[in-house]
């Protein structure tokens, strides 16, 4: 799969040209108000880009409401604000698999067997009101992907989380990525966890696309000063 | 914001209080000027020194409807200084409500209750005020064919074989004892009939809703007289002797309710039954009709 | 004082007894009050949901007019209705004054502004983050708007419930529109005004007791409901 894709925000956003590979894990980093979640949410065309025009597989996005609902269904985002809905684990789960309409049984396996996966089957008849703010993330990145999207955006899955839901999380999103062949592409303002989980780094800094490369290359020889500078820690303006 | 509304409030309690003060030196003018010659002949302290204070009348829905109390009381408090304050209701509630000692004085109608209540000691010094009459009112077409007859039992009968729609007050007043003797007189129960529809409101509503419903109902000529213009409704039976409807007026008794205004409401009662009084009740017209007249008006 | 505990005994004895008068009038009320919120739902949810899920500029006026409605004194309500439905009114053809049919009308203009209102504010107050989630895991417009007021129920009860609250208790629309007319028009409130009227305590106070049974009922459903929001 070769996915092309290129946007124009005037204000938050503005990219001349950008292309996501197939399979891999992005890992987006810049610092507070780069433009990073309104990069996500044009991706999945939630908003709209006031001018320009993204690319998948190849074709622009297409304009119809029916057409574009196919297309979205193909991708699945996860907000920094988790939203469960005021049901069981399960059902939640259940969700995007209902909307695709699957039958009950085919939605029965998958979602058991995610759950099995994931190790979460001991939540499945838990009401989402009552889970902890790790487990309710694991719940809706596993409810992002029980349709096995093609692609997956993440926004800030871990922010404030503790250290081991973090690791629990980071896991998680590793195990079912390799096993689902998934391409990710993941908000976060932590480096680190960049450089732990991502293939390749897109660096966004007031609204542009600064530098995107391979992990290692973007960590350790980038391009750009500012790249360099922000990697290290240091803040760049 | 709290400032500015305290402002005015204190302008409006200071307007209120010129206004009052204004209408306080009017009616002292007033009285004194007539007064002037006999106050002379009478003792000095009998100057026209106003009671600041009130009196609750109970009364029933077709006085105060009628407009007649808005008349006759301001001539009273003008007098007094006492004001009236009114409370209509149906005869049932107006007598329930003074023998409970919630009010000073009684306008009703209801004779043998009230004589009967008198006896029982809740009320004293019940005097026979005025009368009106009665009238049934219908649809100008008269589906009925209640302009033919002559007596309330006939009127009845006719309404009753027709099944025309009647509205009755239904609300345990004069008006309502008054009609429900009537049918009984007639021989015939109404209750439950589909076309017979107790309401338990006042005449003002209930005229109201025999206009809509295109049916027919009994009403006290005043209320009538007072809503004709707004009503589509025509006087199909009037002038039999059963219709006359006698008022009486009495004191709340101060031996059973010491708290009552006993003075003051033998004031009231005394204007009402004065040759001043009583010649004021008759004067009293709308749309060019008098209606009520005074004194004793059955048999 | 022994008045007020004679009216009590003997309303207590009227309810266990299921007086037939009384029992028709609070069969009356129910009925008339269950339909007008029924027809109210029907009108307030899609309409409240369609209002909260746009933004609160878009709908800056609208919002100020059904607020308005929600606290539109029952008298009013009633003479409006009155007016359309008199004989020389609008729909005075129809011959519904004066009946149940009536009554209906003048509670369902009571209650849809209070269903559509608190609906708008509850579906308002996490519509835009349910909507979002909901497309973002593929469903249609059809099953994120149905998403949308599912997530919001606990609201939308309560707007359901408080709507039906004020219905059954108000007295001033349908004592107009209604007539009170025995064994016809007549509910709760409009008889309570009138046995009181006419001195009649016992059966005021035994109405007076189903309607405080009945609102501490509804009540408790409503206090489960936003208890059960909140965690459950």
């Amino acid at each position: 799969m070769k996915g092309i894709k290129k946007f124009y925000d005037k204000e938050v956003l503005h990219i001349d040209s950008l292309k996501l590979i197939k399979g891999s894990i992005y890992g987006v980093i810049g610092p507070s108000g780069a433009g990073k979640s309104t990069f996500l949410r044009i991706i999945n065309m939630l908003t709209m880009p006031d001018t320009g025009e993204v690319y998948y597989h190849g074709q622009p996005f297409p304009l119809s409401p029916s057409e574009r609902l196919l297309l979205q269904r193909k991708m699945a985002l996860v907000f920094q604000k988790t939203l469960l809905f005021k049901e069981s684990v399960w059902n939640n789960i259940a969700f995007g698999l209902k909307a695709r309409r699957y039958t009950r049984a085919q939605i029965e396996k998958r979602v058991n067997a995610l759950l099995e996966q994931v190790g979460m089957k001991d939540l499945a008849n838990r009401y989402a009101d009552t889970l902890s703010g790790g487990e309710a993330q694991r719940v809706a990145i596993a409810r992002a992907v029980a349709f096995e999207p093609e692609l997956l955006l993440l926004d800030e899955p871990t922010a404030n989380l503790d250290p081991s839901n973090i690791e629990l999380i980071e896991n998680m999103i590793l195990k079912l990525v390799h096993s689902k062949d998934i391409t990710v592409v993941m908000v976060t303002h932590n480096v680190f966890q960049a450089r732990r989980i991502a293939d390749r780094v897109i660096f966004i800094n007031q609204g542009k696309v600064v530098e995107t490369g391979p992990t290692e290359k973007m960590f350790n020889e980038p391009d750009c000063e500012s790249t360099r500078l922000f990697v290290e820690g240091r803040m760049v303006y | 914001m709290k400032i500015r509304n305290k402002g005015l409030l204190y302008k409006l309690i200071l307007g209120l209080m010129i206004l009052s003060a204004f209408l306080l030196v009017a009616g002292c003018g007033e009285e004194t000027a007539p007064a002037e010659e006999p106050a002379e002949e009478e003792e000095t302290a009998d100057e026209p020194e106003l009671i600041d204070d009130y009196i609750t009348l109970a009364t029933t829905t077709s006085t105060y409807d009628s407009g007649l109390l808005d008349y006759l009381n301001p001539i009273f408090t003008e007098q007094t200084g006492i004001e009236v304050q009114v409370v209509s209701q149906g005869t049932g509630a107006a007598l329930e409500t003074g023998a409970r000692g919630d009010a000073d004085v009684l306008l009703v109608h209801d004779r043998a209750s009230e004589l009967q209540l008198v006896e029982e000691g809740a009320f004293v010094d019940r005097y026979d005020v005025m009368y009106n009459d009665f009238i049934f009112v219908g649809p100008a077409e008269d589906p009925a064919g209640v302009g033919e007859v002559s007596t309330a039992a006939e009127a009845l009968t006719r309404i009753a074989g027709s099944e025309e729609t009647f509205v009755s007050r239904g609300d345990d007043s004069g008006t309502h004892r008054m009609e429900m003797r009537l049918w009984e007189s007639a021989g015939i129960d109404p209750a439950g009939q589909g076309w017979y529809l107790s309401i338990g409101q006042g005449m003002g509503d209930t005229l109201n809703m025999a206009n809509e419903e295109l049916g027919y109902t009994m009403t006290d000529r005043g209320t009538f007289v007072a809503m004709e213009d707004n009503l589509d409704l025509v006087i199909v039976l009037e002038g039999d002797p059963v219709l006359f409807n006698q008022y009486g007026v009495m004191a709340v008794n101060p031996e059973k309710y010491p708290h009552v205004k006993y003075d003051y409401a033998m004031m009231y009662i005394d204007f009402l039954m004065s040759d001043e009084g009583q010649e004021l009740i008759n004067s009293y017209q709308v749309n060019g009709e008098t209606l009520f007249f005074p004194g004793y008006g059955l048999e | 004082m022994s008045r007020l505990l004679e009216g009590i005994v003997e309303a207590v004895r009227l309810i266990i007894s299921l007086d037939p008068y009384l029992l028709q009038i609070v069969l009356l009320s129910l009925r008339v009050s269950i339909t007008a919120i029924i027809i109210a739902t029907i009108i307030g949810v899609p309409l409240g949901a369609l209002l909260g899920l746009k933004t609160e500029k878009k709908t800056r006026l609208i919002n100020k007019i059904i607020f308005t409605f929600m606290g539109m004194p029952p008298v009013v309500a009633g003479l409006i209705i009155y007016l359309i439905l008199s004989r020389q009114g609008p729909l005075g053809v129809l011959g519904l004054l004066y009946s149940p049919s009536a009554m209906i009308i003048a509670q369902v203009f009571l209650a849809s502004p209070i269903v559509t209102g608190l609906t708008m504010v509850g579906i308002r107050a996490k519509g835009g983050e349910v909507e979002e989630t909901a497309r973002s895991l593929g469903a249609s417009s059809t099953l994120t708007t149905w998403t949308v007021i599912k997530e919001a129920r606990y609201s939308l009860l309560g707007a359901i419930i408080s709507g039906f609250s004020r219905v059954v208790a108000e007295v001033g629309a349908v004592m107009i529109v209604g007539g009170n007319i025995e064994g016809h028009t007549r509910v709760m409130t409009t008889a309570i005004t009138l046995e009181t009227r006419k001195g009649n305590f016992e059966l005021a106070i035994g109405l007076g007791i189903i309607l405080l049974i009945i609102s501490f009922f509804v009540n408790s459903i409503l206090y489960n409901i936003q208890k059960g929001g909140k965690k459950d």
